[in-house]
Order: structure tokens, then sequence, then C-alpha cells
């Protein structure tokens, strides 16, 4: 039975780069605690002989022509909503601290 | 809730483009009905130039004897997680605030190409992670019969919207629930077509194996005609599927002799005596009318819920990746390297709903977990397939509540999040296994709507709705 620990809860919340407040950690180990106990009602479930299912109208892989196409998307559009623009590129943080 | 009811699409396109109605006075209608009912907080924003403009331009159109199209100046209304050219597109969340759409999803293309005329942007739980608008960082969408009580949700705005006449229209998307259960606890018709059937491409993804989009509309006859419009093959979407060579709006009326089951699962002691009564009610309706009813199980129902909630954040994990505050969005700018700028941008942007969904799917994603968990649910989902083939094999439909319960009081269910997903547990089920499923109106129950789900086999989108819309007549 899943019971999250504070430091499960750290360890998802740094997994998914999520910052958390202190009061979210609390609120967050109750309630996702109680979320996997809700779901761990599959583990008895009978599913041998049974294979996963990834894909449920049949398709398989789904090809196209490896080339570029037009959709008309204007560049300086897109960059609009880029927070940090710098000579038309994305600006990001330092990555090397 | 006094309002002017819009014509048949049909009727108004033809309308349109006879010159009989205007498009322009079509979208001041929608615009003034949408002011006048601001306080039902249905709306995220309306788009006033845009929709006036292409009105004009649709008029122009239609005075000149150009062929406009089949939704010639109908006016309609986008979830909030649609992208439309150029409108602000934020998903009900505070990390796509400001964003501005800078290309169309596909679904509002084809309905623009056919002379639809989109007028606003309606409230959703934020992601559509949600059954009732509340988890929407902005504000909680009222029910247009009672004020204290949810719209359902996630396409809560569109619901209300639709049953307020503010268009004749609207889109909706679901993952679990989400254009069905509102369209229950809004009294509308509300379908989610086969899985593939509608292109996903430029609509906000949640989780990619079970999302489809669908319209919210006040008849069948309606729905079927947006569905036609929208349906069918994309590029953009590698998950689309041929669509039916007939139109969806060419229905089969005749409920003679018609196999329908109704769902056990569905039908259980958990469902409330009014929602209960009225269902059966529609049942006996249905048998007079010639339709052969016998009861069906899909055993492995009532583990549904438990599969759609590992694979549901699985996926929405994987999709809210994209937010991580560099190229679009909320970003937090204190942030004093890229890794920080991450986790500071999407623990500020992200609602508490987004943040769960994404942790519990992070942890039946992670190594040691994933068999036990992930693997073991898409197994699960098999096994309910397998079941559904099963019932299949003897009914041609099936029929059972939407939801066990009428609308909820609004903060009723959000101190337990485990509740609110237990609103979708009679849902998820059509999801998981990719077939279409219509709510309609079955009646009202203390004063509140009731909806009746029928559900077909997969790409038995034409005859589902040619069932809903002879139930529709039986039940009127």
């Amino acid at each position: 039975m899943a019971k999250l620990t504070r430091e499960d809860v750290l360890k998802l919340a740094r997994l998914s780069r999520l910052e958390l407040t202190e009061a979210e950690i609390d609120e967050f180990r109750g309630e996702l605690s109680e979320i996997l106990q809700y779901v761990e009602q599959l583990q008895g479930v009978d599913v041998s002989d049974l294979k996963p299912t990834n894909q449920v109208t049949g398709l398989t892989n789904v090809f196209r022509k490896d080339e570029i196409r037009d959709y008309g998307y204007q560049p300086a559009e897109l960059l609009k909503n880029v927070p940090q623009v710098q000579a038309d590129r994305i600006k990001v943080k330092r990555m090397v601290v | 809730m006094s309002v002017q009811p819009w014509l048949p699409i049909a009727e108004l396109a033809a309308g349109v483009q006879s010159g009989k109605l205007k498009a322009v006075e079509l979208v001041e209608q929608a615009i003034k009905t949408m002011e006048d009912k601001k306080d039902y907080d249905a709306i995220i924003a309306i788009l006033y130039e845009r929709a006036r403009a292409r009105a004009h331009q649709v008029d122009q159109m239609a005075s000149s004897g150009q062929q406009i199209g089949r939704l010639a100046g109908v006016p309609f209304i986008a979830k909030d997680n649609f992208l439309v050219y150029g409108a602000e597109t934020t998903a009900a969340s505070n990390i796509l605030k400001g964003f501005t759409a800078p290309y169309q999803a596909t679904a509002i293309e084809r309905l623009e190409a056919e002379g639809a005329i989109c007028v606003a942007k309606a409230n959703l739980d934020a992601f559509a992670h949600g059954s009732s608008t509340e988890n929407s960082d902005f504000f909680t969408t009222k029910n247009p019969y009672d004020k204290s009580r949810v719209p359902g949700g996630s396409s809560g705005g569109s619901a209300t919207a639709v049953a307020l006449q503010m268009a004749p229209f609207a889109t909706g998307t679901d993952t679990g629930s989400s254009v069905r259960l509102p369209a229950a606890f809004c009294g509308v018709v509300g379908l989610k077509p086969t899985y593939g059937l509608v292109s996903r491409s430029g609509v906000v993804a949640m989780a990619s194996s079970l999302d489809v989009i669908g319209p919210l509309t006040r008849t069948v006859e309606d729905a079927a005609l947006v569905l036609d419009v929208m349906a069918g093959k994309d590029d953009l979407d590698s998950t689309t599927i041929e669509r039916d060579t007939q139109s969806y709006t060419e229905l089969s009326l005749d409920l003679k002799g018609k196999k329908i089951g109704v769902l056990e699962e569905y039908m259980d002691e958990n469902v409330e005596a009014g929602v209960r009564k009225t269902i059966l009610d529609a049942i006996e309706k249905l048998k007079a009318a010639g339709a052969e009813i016998s009861e069906i199980s899909i055993p492995s129902m009532p583990l549904s819920l438990a599969v759609y909630y590992i694979l549901c954040p699985a996926e929405v994990s994987s999709n809210l990746s994209r937010y991580d505050g560099q190229r679009y969005g909320y970003s937090y700018d204190q942030a004093k390297n890229l890794d920080e700028s991450y986790s500071n941008s999407r623990g500020r942007g992200f609602g508490k709903e987004a943040k769960r969904r994404i942790m519990i799917g992070t942890y039946v994603l992670s190594s040691g977990y994933y068999d036990a968990y992930y693997k073991r649910a898409q197994t699960v989902r098999t096994k309910l397939i397998k079941e559904f083939e099963a019932a299949f094999a003897k009914v041609d439909f099936m029929l059972g509540a939407v939801s066990p319960t009428p609308p909820f009081k609004i903060g009723e269910k959000t101190k337990d999040p485990l509740q609110m997903y237990l609103a979708d547990l009679f849902m998820v089920g059509a999801n998981l296994v990719g077939i279409p499923s219509v709510s309609i109106p079955a009646g009202m129950s203390d004063g509140l709507p009731v909806g009746l789900q029928l559900m077909a086999p997969q790409k038995a989108d034409r005859q589902l709705l040619g069932l809903a819309k002879a139930t529709e007549a039986v039940l009127a």
C-alpha cells in the first residue's frame, strides 16, 4: 500500500520539476497516497494471457514523407509568446551553475 | 433562464445563405446573450472584433451570391483549450495566460471553412482536469438551472453557454467525461465520438490515448451536423481514422427491433433515486417504441476508474512537460538558472489539480513502479475492451446513466480530489475502449436535468446518432 512520505513527495516534485510550498507538500502527501491506494485495486486483477493495449483503434505506425511543409507560421508571431527574446532567439537562464 | 432560442443550425445557415438572416445580427444576438448572462461565468473571453469582422465578411459573400457553407454565419463558442487563430488561448490556466494562438486547431479550421463564426472562448477546469469547472484557475461556471450548483466539467463553460442560448453550439473535449457530464448537468446534448474521428491538432493535449473532440448542442440533429463538419482524417493528427463515407446527418430513426442493453454497472445501487427513475422512465418509452431492451454487464467496469486514474495522469505528466517557462507561457523571471526556472515557473504557474496529476503520473511511470501501475492498467484496459466486444456481440447499443447523481453543489467535492474523480465513474469506460458515447437530456428530477448515456461500438457514430435522435423524439 502506497503511503507516501515527505521525502517521496519531494522526490516526485523534483522529478516533475515542480516547486512546492510547505503547505502543498503536506496536502499532496495525503491526497496522492489516497489516490494511489484507490488505483491499487488493480493489483489483484487476473490479467494472465492478456497483453497491454497501447492504441484502441488498431492503428500501427503512421508514416509521412520526411519533407518540410509550409504551414504559414510566422516566426515573428511565434516569438511573440516567448517570455525572453534576444536577437530573434529564445533566451534562457544559464544551464551550468 | 428565459432566453430567445436559436433556430436549428441548418436553418440558421440556410437563412444566412439566402440573405433572410444576417450573420451580423446572429453574432450580435450571441454577444448580447453572453453579456446579459455574464453572472454565470461561462465565458473567458468574447471575441468581439474577430467575430464581427467575420460576420460582416459572411454577409458580403451571401449578398454577392457566393456559396458559403453548411454553417454559414452560425455563431459558436470554443472551449478555451482550442487554438483559435489570433485569440488568447489559456486552457483556463494561469501558466498559459496571455498566450496568443499563432495557428488554429483543425476542428476550428473546418468549422470556419463552412462559415461558422467563433464568438467566444468558454471556461473549463484548467487543462480540462476536472468534473465541475472548479479547477479553472480563473472562476467557477454556474449551473444554468441552479447557480449554487456546478455545470459539470470539464467543458462546463461550453455546456452552460449552450443551455443559456449564448450560441447554437459549442465545442468540447472529452478525455474521461468532459463533454458528456456537463451536457447531462446542463440539459444539453454532448457527443463523444469514436477515438480518432476528429483531429486534435491545435487542441491543448491532456491524455492523448483518451482525448476526443465533440460538440455540445441543444439537439442531436445539430450535433450530427457539427460532427459531420469536423470529422475525418488529418495529416496533422496521425491518430485520426477514416470517417464514414455517408454523412453523419443521414440517420436511421427506426427503433423497432433495435437491441439495447441496459448496462447493469451504470444502473447500480449508487445511482441516486431521482436519476434512476428518470432513466427507467426513458427505458419504458423506448420499449413502447419497439426497442428490444435487455440487461447487459461489463463485469470489470467497476475497475475502469482505477485504470483511468493511472493512464490519464501518466499521459498528463508527459503532455504537460512542455510547459517549462521558456518558449511560451508563464515564466518566473527571478530564477537563478535554467533548472530552477523550470521548477519555479511550473510550481507557480500550474494549479493544484495539474500538479496532483503530474506527480501521480510521474509516480506510476517511474522505474520500479511502471510494471505494477502503468503496464497493469494498460492490460486491464485490454480486459475491458474484450468485455465491451462481448457485450456488443449481443446488443447493438448500450444505455445507462451518465452520472450517478444530479449536479452537485459548488464546493461539495473540492476538499476531496478522489470524491471528485468518482463523479466520472460511468463515463471513463467509453474513453478507455475508444467507443462513441452521447449524453442526451432524459428529463428532470427535482428541477435539475438528468442525462441519458447511449453507447455504440467503435466507428458506429452515425448509428449512435440515429438512436439518440429517435430517443430524443420518444422522450419529447
